[in-house]
């Protein structure tokens, strides 16, 4: 049986996803890391960007983080977001309206959410 | 029918209508303290975990931070009243004005100037009606808060902590005073110091004896970690104490309407007994009038009888 770890993605008014997995990528604001089983305890601070979790049952889990933190010890692996959506929750026509109108509105943050949800959920298909 | 038995059967009618009222208000209130319960309890994962980060980072490295630090003396601190939008809920805002009152008084005491954050529209009456000054206020989101209010009323609060002196309206310790849900019976008013936060006191509450936290890796850095996490705990603890109150608010408002509809319930029972009594009174008062008129008028036939 491979290594496994335990991985909790909790945003801050729910619990997003819990499972096994043998690796995980996330990005934080000094690039992108890959967590695996045995992973030297790490705590960091995650950029908005897509998550994946590739689980033991041989699916991948994508997932859209904005802000958050990652920490990992005693093999199981947390990550905190204030706001996370799996991408198959990413509604793809709601999020390409709102980009449209981040545009528009000339809203950078707004466009940066955004533009990593579309991310997220392509990267899921 | 008699004018004593309409006023009661009037009064009757009424009560009844406000007993369907207030029994209609106790249900809602009931199914939302339901809701209101799994909100918190769908945040404690988030809050459980950032709790476990801070004390990796407290714990791991000697950084310094504002949040953390306690300062020498302090001139200023900020007080956080949570109170709910609306009354019909017992003692509920009382209570927890209260509690901010005894507060304030207790920092005034040890010659701290006070500046009070309300949240809620309760507690912004009770301050501008005794025309006390409100450093800020927020409402209108105590039924259902969500993260983001929790964001809002934060914001200020951290930033009056971290970068401004006490000088210039800056904080130098920020107190909660919120209702506590104990369970559906019992909320408490309680007030607790929230910053500058006590390492020591956050790693007990994270952790069971004797387990040792791992030497973390920090990335970018210890202080980059701690400054991201800090106001995120902040954060989290006030979208716990909102999500608490408004959980503590709807069980008081339960309660309330609780008793309200069983004190409805035995007016009913009193008044239905005066009507009853009333009702007799004047069918006994009938009979002894038709009794008398007959035989008065009996006593007048007798008497042609001679």
């Amino acid at each position: 049986m491979a290594a496994e770890l335990h991985v909790e993605l909790v945003a801050a008014d729910r619990q997003v996803w819990s499972g096994e997995a043998t690796l995980v990528v996330a990005r934080t604001t000094s690039g992108d890391i890959g967590v695996m089983p045995g992973h030297q305890p790490l705590l960091g601070v995650l950029e908005s960007g897509p998550v994946t979790i590739r689980s033991s049952e041989g699916g991948t889990v994508v997932a859209a983080v904005h802000g958050g933190f990652i920490s990992f010890a005693d093999n199981k692996l947390s990550l905190l977001a204030e706001v996370a959506e799996l991408a198959d929750e990413i509604d793809v026509k709601r999020v390409e309206q709102d980009l449209e109108r981040a545009k528009a509105e000339d809203d950078a943050e707004a466009q940066r959410r955004a533009d990593v949800r579309l991310r997220a959920a392509s990267a899921a298909r | 029918m008699g004018a004593q038995l309409r006023v009661y059967k009037r009064r009757i009618r009424s009560v009844t209508a406000t007993k369907k009222i207030t029994k209609a208000m106790e249900m809602i209130a009931a199914s939302r303290v339901v809701k209101a319960q799994r909100k918190v309890a769908a945040s404690t994962p988030y809050a459980q975990e950032l709790t476990r980060a801070v004390t990796a980072v407290g714990t791991g490295s000697n950084t310094k931070h504002p949040l953390t630090t306690q300062a020498e003396t302090v001139t200023r601190s900020a007080v956080l009243l949570l109170t709910s939008d609306r009354g019909l809920a017992g003692a509920f805002n009382s209570n927890a004005i209260k509690a901010a009152e005894q507060l304030t008084e207790r920092l005034e005491r040890e010659g701290k100037q006070v500046d009070t954050y309300i949240v809620g529209r309760r507690g912004v009456a009770h301050y501008n009606f005794r025309e006390r000054t409100i450093a800020e206020s927020w409402t209108g989101f105590t039924d259902e808060p969500s993260y983001a209010d929790a964001k809002k009323v934060a914001a200020p609060l951290i930033e009056a902590i971290v970068e401004k002196d006490a000088a210039d309206g800056g904080v130098d310790e920020l107190h909660i005073v919120f209702t506590e849900f104990v369970s559906m019976m019992t909320q408490t008013a309680l007030d607790a110091r929230l910053l500058p936060l006590s390492l020591e006191e956050v790693a007990a509450e994270a952790k069971p004896k004797g387990e040792i936290l791992p030497l973390y890796d920090f990335e970018p850095s210890a202080e980059d970690v701690l400054d991201a996490l800090l106001p995120r705990y902040v954060e989290s603890r006030i979208y716990n104490a909102l999500l608490q109150s408004a959980a503590s608010k709807h069980a008081a408002t339960r309660r309330a309407m609780k008793s309200a509809t069983d004190n409805a319930g035995e007016l009913i029972e009193n008044l239905t007994r005066l009507a009853n009594a009333a009702r007799q009174a004047e069918i006994t008062q009938e009979i002894s009038e038709i009794v008398g008129g007959a035989s008065a008028l009996a006593d007048a036939t007798a008497g042609s009888d001679y």
